[in-house]
């Protein structure tokens, strides 16, 4: 197996070449080193090479945390197979580290006789004491446990870029493209696609450019030539379903799949949105593509957003808002709006950890009760989950079709791990998409009153448009008589109106599919999940599965209303284990509803789970553990962390 | 009054809702929605292409009695709320009715922003100084001292000067006047009405109930003539009874002066609504009847500047121009892509 990038090839040395079934590598250095950047290509070539693919990039919330200490590590980890593959991996097989601080808070990630690559010119004394080394790791035999290798990036790197015309400054920058042409070399990947982008990026820019492609190639070079390391693996393509494939983070999917309903349903595309981390790349993505008639509006604050949403809803286009979840707890009084006034739009909530500001850039499912419950007043309205970052191109035209075809506010949720992972995305043809039919009244006969608040069988309301003689009206706030929209105190209406609001979402039942299962109707657990856990979730099933365990997995895409048919497939297994990254949401909507004692796996560290959480908590489960992870906290023995972790005062948010 | 053949004639009576109206007896809001349907008909706008949005408080219950479209939203959002409706239907009609609570405490930031953007619909604000539907505390414009339920020992905050605030943002049109001066009124109401960019219009409107008598000294007939002064374009600053004194300017500083007594028209401030700079209507604006000054009402300011809600539909009309309308196909292919057989 010969390696396809255009080189010279010394053919002086005879390497190895191991095939594998699939690696996971991680990028991870100070957050000015380019690691999302490497990250990323090495993501795109796999792709492109036909792996299955599953990344997790992770950073910190600082733009430039203070370089080199161990709160400014962001990292970018690739998993990529021949199989089909869920989840970014649990462990790393190949961890490249550009400095201390990201070898301290990645190592624990390498598995024992896993690959470490670190660029040793930055373990010098000042780094040392950032990342709260005594003595230099690479040096006092402690990594013993690993495949070392100690490159020095900076220097070679330099060497290479030495003769151009550029600052030091500059030079040293390119090192991570050298470490990225390290380890294609080491994984057999082809430069081309970096080379490519490199000339679409930089080409306004030849200096750095070249350097960039130097940089690229002396890595390359370097593992092809450096006798220490003396094998290459090759990961074959993964059999995936025919197609044409792109690798798609979540928010871009969010963003395509808007943009893809608001066509099916002929609409202009209004998005009202303020910057927030994870969801403003859907803002960005969205604000390219005007030319698709979409508006975007970036309002002056989070209220803004929402409230320009109902008036564009009101006025007649597909409205849309894109948040998190400290923007969406500004936006519920708005929400409640929508909720009153019976109108159609879209309400993105790419989940980070919380509360208030929390954790920005890290992932969590704890907001499933501010979706469904987070408003004043009995304000019910539909809630569902993408479960992948492709899904969410499907999961927003759902919501869509769903909130015109109810005439109600619908929430999607995605959240920080699949908004920002990406995965293989079977490029579907815009014509095999199912139209989304909107239909509004026509005018309205001369002297007839207008009643907006009439209903059809799934209890909507006519969407009449401002423009449309004989159909003016009024709606708001205030509660509605039903039938005519007037403001209308009466007690036994205002029990109506409730009624009518919380039945409206409960019939969506009838317009969702019965619940799918992997794995077998009934038995002994069900793992129950919602959202970004899908993938470690069906991977640790199938994994118990092929030990012949009688496990299934369902997941849920809608969370209020729940599936129909949940309540009788909960009732045929022993156990039903729900594992959330959160203290047990889901579970206490299920545990309500369905009155059953399910069991949570919780987890709420600002990480996703891993295969190996999960199959341990199934594992115990099947052995008779009843444990959730959080429970009785009233009776919990608090004791403060043993080790606090010596951190800048300052950090921002 | 010009009326479009293809448009039926409609009369103030055409703007009616069946709703009742249902402010207190003897409150300001009857003249101003009176004077609303009174001009409504002269704009020559179909009916059906006018929407007034609104927030909350006594002023925002005004959309329920236009029979048009309309949309009573929640507290201080009606700009925003108005923003979404404007920028995505800019051939609507699009007005924003709002209190001094409602657009100045809880919606202030929505204000300013809608101001600065330009879009092209009209804010009415009606100033009674009280919050009225919480029944009676001070409001953002209540004079320091005001003693209210809610301020028994007075009002500490410094007020708001509302025209001040939407001259600062820079707002292309900003106007004033009085309830109970009703043909004055809806002349003003016809050119916010007229002007393209977002129209700003204050209105003293007295609560009769919490706030009796608020702006007594510039509604008073025998007092309005001292104490307000009507602007008009490219003509001096003169008021009182006998029309005897006028405003000119003293270094930044603008004083009352007696006509006659070697000061002639010429000396006076000339009023320019069309000042590129707004330094001089904010001048204007700040102009209080407590510091000896007439309260100006009028126009103070009509400029032109670009409008959001023509721009962001441009940028779409420019996009789309430049790049054909968007094929999705294209789009979901554009990245690196590789085929599974």
């Amino acid at each position: 197996m010969s390696t396809t990038a255009a080189l010279d090839k010394s053919p002086a040395l005879q390497k190895q070449v191991l095939t594998l079934d699939e690696a996971t590598v991680r990028f991870c250095g100070d957050s000015g080193d380019g690691m999302q950047l490497a990250g990323t290509q090495f993501t795109n070539t796999s792709a492109l090479m036909g792996n299955d693919i599953a990344t997790f990039p992770d950073f910190p919330a600082e733009i430039r945390a203070p370089q080199g200490t161990l709160a400014g590590v962001s990292g970018f980890q690739v998993h990529f197979s021949s199989k089909d593959i869920y989840t970014p991996g649990d462990t790393v097989d190949a961890l490249v580290a550009m400095n201390p601080a990201a070898l301290a808070t990645n190592l624990g990630e390498l598995r024992a006789g896993g690959i470490l690559i670190a660029n040793s010119d930055a373990f010098e004394a000042k780094g040392l004491e950032q990342a709260g080394y005594k003595a230099n790791p690479l040096e006092d035999g402690s990594l013993q446990a690993y495949r070392l290798h100690t490159v020095a990036m900076t220097k070679l790197t330099r060497a290479a870029v030495n003769h151009l015309e550029l600052s030091q400054k500059e030079k040293d920058r390119c090192r991570n493209f050298f470490a990225m042409g390290l380890v294609f070399w080491l994984y057999d990947r082809p430069l081309e696609p970096t080379l490519r982008y490199i000339e679409e990026k930089f080409g306004k820019k030849p200096e750095i450019a070249q350097a960039n492609t130097l940089a690229l190639k002396a890595g390359y070079h370097y593992g092809e030539t450096v006798e220490a390391i003396n094998t290459q693996f090759h990961v074959p393509k993964a059999k995936l379903e025919p197609g044409t494939y792109t690798s798609i983070v979540g928010n871009t999917a969010v963003a395509y799949g808007l943009m893809a309903a608001a066509r099916l349903s002929d609409k202009q595309l209004f998005l009202g949105a303020y910057p927030i981390t994870p969801a403003s790349s859907i803002l960005e993505e969205l604000a390219r593509h005007k030319n698709f008639n979409v508006l975007t509006f970036q309002a002056e604050d989070e209220i803004a957003a929402m409230a320009a949403t109902v008036g564009a809803a009101f006025a007649g286009a597909m409205a849309t808002t894109v948040s998190s979840g400290p923007g969406i707890a500004l936006k519920s009084e708005a929400m409640g709006l929508a909720v009153m006034t019976e109108l159609p739009m879209v309400i993105v909530n790419v989940q980070r950890g919380g509360p208030s500001t929390g954790l920005p850039t890290k992932t969590e499912q704890a907001d499933l009760y501010q979706a469904i419950f987070g408003r004043n007043g009995e304000c019910p309205m539909p809630v569902l989950a993408a479960s992948s970052p492709a899904d969410c191109f499907d999961a927003a035209q759902e919501a869509w079709r769903i909130a015109v075809q109810y005439m109600v506010p619908v929430v999607l949720l995605t959240d920080g791990y699949i908004a920002n992972g990406s995965e293989p995305w079977r490029i579907p043809k815009y014509a095999d998409l199912e139209k989304i039919p909107v239909t509004h009244p026509a005018p309205g006969a001369s002297g007839e009153k207008f009643l907006p608040y009439t209903r059809n069988e799934r209890l909507a309301r006519p969407w009449a448009v401002p423009g449309m003689t004989g159909l003016e009206h009024r709606i708001g706030g205030l509660e509605k008589q039903d039938v005519t929209g007037n403001v209308c105190y009466e007690p036994g209406n205002h029990e109506h109106m409730i009624r009518v609001r919380a039945a409206k979402v409960e019939k969506i039942v009838n317009d969702i599919p019965p619940q799918k299962l992997d794995g077998p109707p009934s038995g002994d657990v069900l793992v129950l999940s919602w959202g970004g856990t899908f993938g470690a979730c069906a991977t640790a099933v199938h994994n118990v599965q092929a030990q012949g365990k009688a496990v299934t997995h369902c997941h849920l895409r809608w969370l209020n209303p729940l599936p129909k048919d949940l309540g009788d497939i909960l009732k045929r297994f022993k156990k039903i284990l729900i594992p959330e990254l959160n203290l047990g949401q889901l579970r206490t909507v299920i545990r309500a509803k369905y009155l059953i004692d399910a069991i949570g796996l919780n987890k709420i560290q600002g990480k996703p789970f891993s295969v190996g959480e999960v199959v341990g908590k199934i594992e115990a489960v099947l052995a008779g553990d009843t444990t959730s992870t959080h429970d009785d906290l009233a009776n919990w023995d608090y004791k403060p962390p043993t080790k606090v972790a010596k951190q800048s005062a300052n950090q921002g948010g | 009054m010009s009326v479009d053949v293809t448009l039926p004639v409609l009369k103030p009576t055409d703007f009616a809702s069946d709703q009742d109206v249902r402010w207190c007896p003897g409150c300001g809001d009857y003249a101003i929605l009176a004077q609303m349907k009174k001009i409504m008909p002269t704009l020559n706008i179909p009916r059906e292409k006018i929407v007034f949005v609104s927030g909350i408080g006594c002023s925002s219950r005004f959309p329920y009695y236009m029979n048009t479209y309309g949309m009573h939203s929640i507290h201080g959002r009606a700009p925003a709320v108005a923003t979404g409706i404007k920028s995505v239907r800019p051939d609507l009609n699009v007005w924003v009715i709002t209190g001094d609570g409602d657009a100045l405490s809880i919606g202030g930031n929505h204000l300013m922003h809608t101001i600065r953007r330009n879009l092209d619909i009209n804010i009415v604000l009606f100033n009674n100084r009280i919050y009225g539907l919480t029944k009676g505390q001070y409001s953002p414009t209540s004079p320091l001292g005001k003693k209210t339920k809610s301020s028994p020992m007075g009002a500490i905050d410094n007020p708001l000067h509302p025209l001040s605030l939407a001259i600062g943002c820079e707002a292309t049109f900003v106007a004033r006047s009085i309830d109970t001066e009703i043909k004055h009124l809806g002349e003003v109401l016809m050119r916010a009405a007229k002007h393209a960019g977002t129209s700003f219009v204050e209105v003293y409107q007295n609560c009769n109930v919490f706030n009796d008598g608020a702006w007594a000294y510039a509604k008073d007939r025998d007092t309005k003539a001292e104490t307000t002064l009507e602007l008009i374009h490219n003509k001096p600053l003169i008021f009182g009874k006998n029309r005897d004194k006028g405003i000119r300017l003293n270094g930044m500083n603008p004083e009352v002066v007696d006509l006659g007594k070697g000061i002639s028209e010429d000396d006076l401030l000339f009023h320019d609504e069309k000042a590129t700079e707004p330094s001089l209507a904010y001048l204007l604006s700040r102009m209080r009847h407590v510091d000896g000054f007439p309260e100006p009402i009028g126009v103070f300011r009509a400029v032109d500047r670009p409008r959001y809600d023509v721009a962001i539909n441009e940028q779409v009309e420019v996009a789309t121009k430049e790049r054909g309308v968007g094929d999705l196909d294209k789009l979901f292919n554009s990245g690196d892509v590789w085929q599974v057989a």
